[in-house]
C-alpha cells in the first residue's frame, strides 16, 4: 500500500498550524497538571510502589508445602549464573542429609552476592527443582558489602513457600498414572 | 540623606551607579536561579509531572503549612543546586587547552551581565534614573556586547579538544553570527520610526504612540500608525525568534543538541564552571526578554492609569510600581521562551541556516523598506 503523501499548501508551509497546534497541545497539559493535580509522577519512597506479575526482582530460595528446602544443591545455578553471585557449599558425604523425602541432598550453605547479581533470571530458568525464584523485592539495600550477601537462613526467609508449584507431588500422581492403562492424559 | 548632599556630584553619580550595579547583578543572579526553578516547574507540568519537590530546609521546613508548600513548590532547589555547583569536583581533562578552557566560562558569562547594564529596569526612583549606564548609543552597544557572547561558546568548544564540543562550538558560532544579522535588521524599523537609539528615548516614543509591536493605542489612530502595525508585528517575530537562536534555546539548540552531541560546548566542564555557563545562558535570556521588553513592548510603561509617564517628586511607590511592571513583562517572555522549548522539535542545521539566510534576512531587509516607505509616504 502506498501512502499518499498531499503537498503542504504554502500555508502549511509557514508553519503556523503547527505551531498553534502545538501551542494548545502544552497549554492544555500545563493547565491539566496544574489545575486538576494528576501528574503521573509516583511519589516513590512516599508511596510504596507495585510491581506487576513477571517482574524479575531479587532471587530467593523457597519452601515446598511442607516447609522443606527445595533445593538439592545441584549447583546448575552457580553454573549458569553470569556475574557468578550464586555460592553454593555442598553438604559433602558427611553432611547433613535433606530435610524432605525424594531428595539426597541440600546445600549446606547457598550464598547470593545481591551486590554481583544481575537480575537475569537464568538461575529460576535452570533450576530443575524450582527451588529459586526472582520475587518482586527490587530496592535491596545495606549498610555494607558483608549484609548484601545473602546466606541460606536469609534466602528461605525471604522467598517463603511455594505451596502452588508441588513438582515431586506431581511427579508422584504422574508415575501412579502411569501405571494403569490406557495412560490417562 | 544629608550625608548624601554633602558629595560632590562625581562621588554621588559614583554612589548611586554602584548601588544600582550591585542591585541589579543581584536581582539578576537571583532570578536566574529561580529561572532555572521556573524551567523545571514548567516542563513538568506541560509534561504532566510534579517538578522538584524535595528539598526541604530545617527550621523553616517545620513551619506548619508554609513549609510544605515551599518543599511542593522546590522553593529551596537553587539553593541547594548552588551549593551542589561549589561543592563538586572541579575537574579538568588532562587533554584541554588550560588557558582557553578557564577563560571560556567567564567570557560566555561577562557579556550577558553587561547587555543589562543599558536596559531602563524602571523609571526613576527618587532623583535616580533607573539605568546604569544611560548610554545614546545603547542598542549599538548591545548588539556589540552580544556578538562577543559568541567567543565564550566558540572558545569553550575549541578549548575542550575533543569531537563533540568542537562540532557544538562550530555550529554555535554559525547560528549566532547568522543570527546576528537578522537581529540587526528587525531592529532598524524601531530606529526608523522612534529616530533614536537610547533605549530610555525608545520608551518615551513608545509612551506617547504605542508599543512598537502594535502602536495603535497611545497616539490615537492615524493612518501613520494602522500601516504601521504589520511593520511593528514582523520586526518583533523576526527579533524573537533571532533571540531564541541567540540565546541557543530550543528549538535552535544546536551548540547543546544533547541528543546528538552530549551536550555540546559545554561537555567537558564541571562544577561551577558548567554553572557558569548556565548562568550565563540564562542571564543570556533575560537580556534577550528585557531588550524585547523595552524595544517592542514599551519597556516599563503601560498605556492606563498614567502609568505611561514618569513619577514626579515623592511619588516612588509608582517608581516601584515601573520596576515590576518591566519584570513582569520580562518574566512573561521567559515563561514564553520555557513554553516554547517543549512545543517545538529542535531544527536540523540545514533547516536553520536556511530559516536564517534565505527566509529571516530577506524578509528583515524588505520590513525595512515598507517601514521607511511607510514613514517617507506619510508626511514624518
Amino acid at each position: 500500500m502506498i501512502v499518499k503523501r498531499n503537498e503542504l499548501t504554502w500555508f502549511e508551509r509557514l508553519y503556523l498550524p503547527a505551531l498553534i497546534g502545538g501551542l494548545k497541545v502544552t497549554t492544555r497539559h500545563f493547565l491539566n497538571t496544574l489545575t486538576t493535580k494528576t501528574p503521573v509522577t509516583q511519589q516513590y519512597p512516599e508511596e510504596p510502589t507495585t510491581v506487576l506479575p513477571g517482574y524479575r526482582g531479587a532471587p530467593y530460595l523457597v519452601r515446598d508445602q511442607d516447609g522443606h528446602t527445595k533445593c538439592v544443591s545441584c549447583q546448575l545455578c552457580e553454573f549458569v549464573c553470569p556475574p557468578k553471585a550464586i555460592r553454593i557449599t555442598p553438604p559433602g558425604p558427611t553432611g547433613k542429609p535433606a530435610d524432605r523425602t525424594n531428595a539426597e541432598k541440600m546445600p549446606e550453605e547457598f550464598e547470593i552476592n545481591m551486590l554481583r547479581c544481575i537480575f537475569c533470571g537464568l538461575c529460576q530458568e535452570v533450576c530443575p527443582e524450582e527451588a529459586i525464584f526472582l520475587k518482586s523485592d527490587f530496592s535491596l539495600t545495606g549498610l555494607a558489602r558483608s549484609e548484601m550477601i545473602y546466606d541460606k537462613e536469609k534466602l528461605l526467609a525471604l522467598g517463603g513457600t511455594h505451596p502452588g508449584i508441588q513438582k515431586w507431588k506431581h511427579k508422584l500422581d504422574e508415575a501412579k498414572e502411569q501405571e494403569t492403562f490406557p495412560v490417562k492424559v | 540623606m544629608a550625608w548624601l548632599d554633602s558629595l560632590s556630584p562625581q562621588t554621588q553619580f559614583v554612589f548611586f551607579t554602584l548601588l544600582k550595579i550591585g542591585c541589579v547583578l543581584g536581582l539578576l543572579l537571583t532570578l536566574v536561579a529561580y529561572a532555572v526553578l521556573a524551567e523545571r516547574k514548567v516542563s513538568a507540568l506541560i509534561q504532566d509531572r510534579v517538578g522538584p519537590n524535595r528539598v526541604n530546609l530545617p527550621l523553616i521546613g517545620s513551619i506548619p503549612f508554609l513549609g510544605q508548600f515551599l518543599t511542593k513548590l522546590g522553593f529551596w532547589h537553587p539553593l541547594v543546586d548552588g551549593v551542589k555547583s561549589f561543592i563538586k569536583e572541579d575537574f579538568t581533562p588532562a587533554h584541554v587547552r588550560k588557558i582557553y578552557f578557564w577563560l571560556a566560562p567567564a567570557i560566555s558569562l561577562v557579556p550577558a551581565f553587561l547587555v543589562i547594564a543599558v536596559i531602563p529596569f524602571g523609571s526613576t526612583l527618587g532623583a535616580q534614573k533607573m539605568v546604569i549606564a544611560d548610554l545614546n548609543v545603547g542598542i549599538l552597544y548591545t548588539f556589540g556586547i552580544v556578538s562577543l557572547g559568541v567567543y565564550g561558546v566558540v572558545l569553550a568548544g575549541y578549548a575542550a579538544n575533543s569531537k563533540f564540543p568542537f562540532l557544538g562550538g562550530i555550529r554555535a558560532s554559525a547560528q549566532m553570527i547568522s543570527y546576528e544579522i537578522a537581529m540587526g535588521m528587525s531592529v532598524i524599523p524601531v530606529f526608523l520610526v522612534v529616530g533614536d537609539l537610547n533605549l530610555g528615548k525608545i520608551i518615551e516614543h513608545q509612551a506617547q504612540n504605542g508599543w512598537n509591536v502594535l502602536p495603535i493605542f497611545g497616539g490615537g489612530f492615524s493612518a501613520q500608525s494602522l500601516l504601521l502595525v504589520p511593520c511593528g508585528m514582523v520586526s518583533f517575530v523576526i527579533f524573537f525568534i533571532s533571540a531564541l537562536a541567540e540565546t541557543n534555546r530550543l528549538p535552535f539548540d544546536m551548540a547543546e543538541s544533547e541528543s546528538e552531541l552530549v551536550s555540546g560546548y559545554h561537555t567537558e566542564y564541571s562544577s561551577m564552571k558548567f554553572g557558569m555557563f548556565f548562568i550565563g545562558e540564562y542571564a543570556n535570556m533575560f537580556a534577550g526578554a528585557a531588550m524585547m521588553t523595552t524595544l517592542f513592548f514599551g519597556g516599563w510603561t503601560l498605556p492606563f492609569f498614567g502609568l505611561d509617564v514618569a513619577p514626579v517628586a515623592g511619588e516612588w511607590w509608582k517608581g516601584l510600581l515601573h520596576i515590576g511592571i518591566f519584570m513582569g513583562k520580562m518574566l512573561a517572555f521567559m515563561l514564553t521562551f520555557m513554553w516554547i522549548r517543549w512545543m517545538l522539535p529542535r531544527f536540523r542545521y540545514d533547516q536553520l541556516m536556511d530559516l536564517g539566510w534565505r527566509r529571516m534576512i530577506p524578509l528583515a531587509l524588505a520590513n525595512i523598506i515598507l517601514t521607511a516607505a511607510v514613514l517617507a509616504l506619510t508626511n514624518r
